[in-house]
């Protein structure tokens, strides 16, 4: 295909399409965790393709990270809210919501399109930063991440500690409120 | 000779396309969230596809920045979830609505 190797085409279409399959999944499943598992094909696939591109570490953080923690998070909020229950893209209290969205996406792709026809991707490599041929990527991304972009990771490091606080406080100072005032009623009760 | 990158540009516009329709159209908040990680799963995978092309770090440094905010993201997002089921709003969009003063 296009001067591909046949293993190189036959990885790609298998992954493409897998990762189409659970794209759709997560849209149009009625129960949240079936959406959660198509989400799980879909990144799975993507991986398969960050390898068949070379960037085999990305591969496995985006395994590890994505279907390891974010998939399992979103199930276990899930199975605690018990909101598994299912609805429907029917009952719409915005109006025309489906259409409109149709609508939308129609004009991103027709954007797209039109984009493709004019720029098929081509141009050079760039001259800083190269890949050594036949090393992974991962010392190259080692240097990167440590020397040039040694700031923004420290920022993140940062990002990460403010999130999970946030997610603690946000979460604990709701329920300490609610079992207080629970504790209240059933005061005034007795 | 691996796959055209346009291949892999394809299928990111794609899965970008997917998520934005799924974020557009579905009413759990859950679903939404998890539309906006197929979104940034397609950025990521054209990040990876340019770099590759380009023979450019730059690209796959930008996909792992990416990867620690959504994580970031993820775990706000739920608490957030979380905080507004345990008022009794219920998971769906629409419930949303009792934020307008």
């Amino acid at each position: 295909m296009f001067g591909a190797t046949i293993v190189d085409s036959i990885v790609f279409s298998v992954a493409c399409v897998f990762a189409l399959i659970g794209a759709l999944g997560v849209i149009s499943f009625k129960n949240p965790v079936h959406s959660a598992l198509g989400l799980v094909l879909c990144l799975f696939s993507i991986a398969v393709l960050f390898i068949e591109q070379g960037a085999d570490f990305l591969a496995a953080v985006q395994i590890i990270v994505y279907a390891g923690a974010i998939v399992v998070l979103f199930l276990f909020v899930i199975m605690l809210l018990g909101v598994d229950k299912e609805e429907s893209v029917k009952d719409e209290t915005l109006k025309f919501q489906l259409p409109l969205a149709i609508l939308a996406v129609a004009v991103l792709i027709g954007l797209f399109i039109a984009v493709g026809i004019g720029y098929w991707v081509s141009g050079a490599n760039s001259l800083t930063g190269n890949f050594k041929p036949g090393v992974p990527g991962i010392l190259e991304l080692a240097r990167a991440i440590f020397t040039t972009y040694l700031v923004p990771f420290e920022a993140t490091a940062a990002l990460l500690v403010i999130a999970v606080v946030g997610a603690v406080m946000l979460v604990k100072r709701e329920g300490m409120a609610k079992r207080q005032s629970e504790e209240i009623t059933v005061g005034e009760q007795n | 000779m691996s796959v055209p990158t346009s291949w892999f540009l394809v299928l990111s516009f794609a899965l970008f396309s997917i998520g934005l329709l799924g974020v557009l159209v579905r009413k759990n908040v859950l679903i939404v969230l998890m539309s906006i990680e197929l979104m940034l799963n397609a950025a990521n995978l054209s990040f990876v596809s340019f770099s590759s092309r380009l023979k450019d770090i730059g690209g796959i440094s930008a996909v792992f920045f990416v990867l620690v905010v959504a994580a970031a993201e993820v775990v706000v997002g739920l608490a957030i979830v979380v905080s507004i089921y345990r008022k009794r709003l219920g998971s769906s969009i629409d419930d949303l609505k009792e934020l307008q003063g």
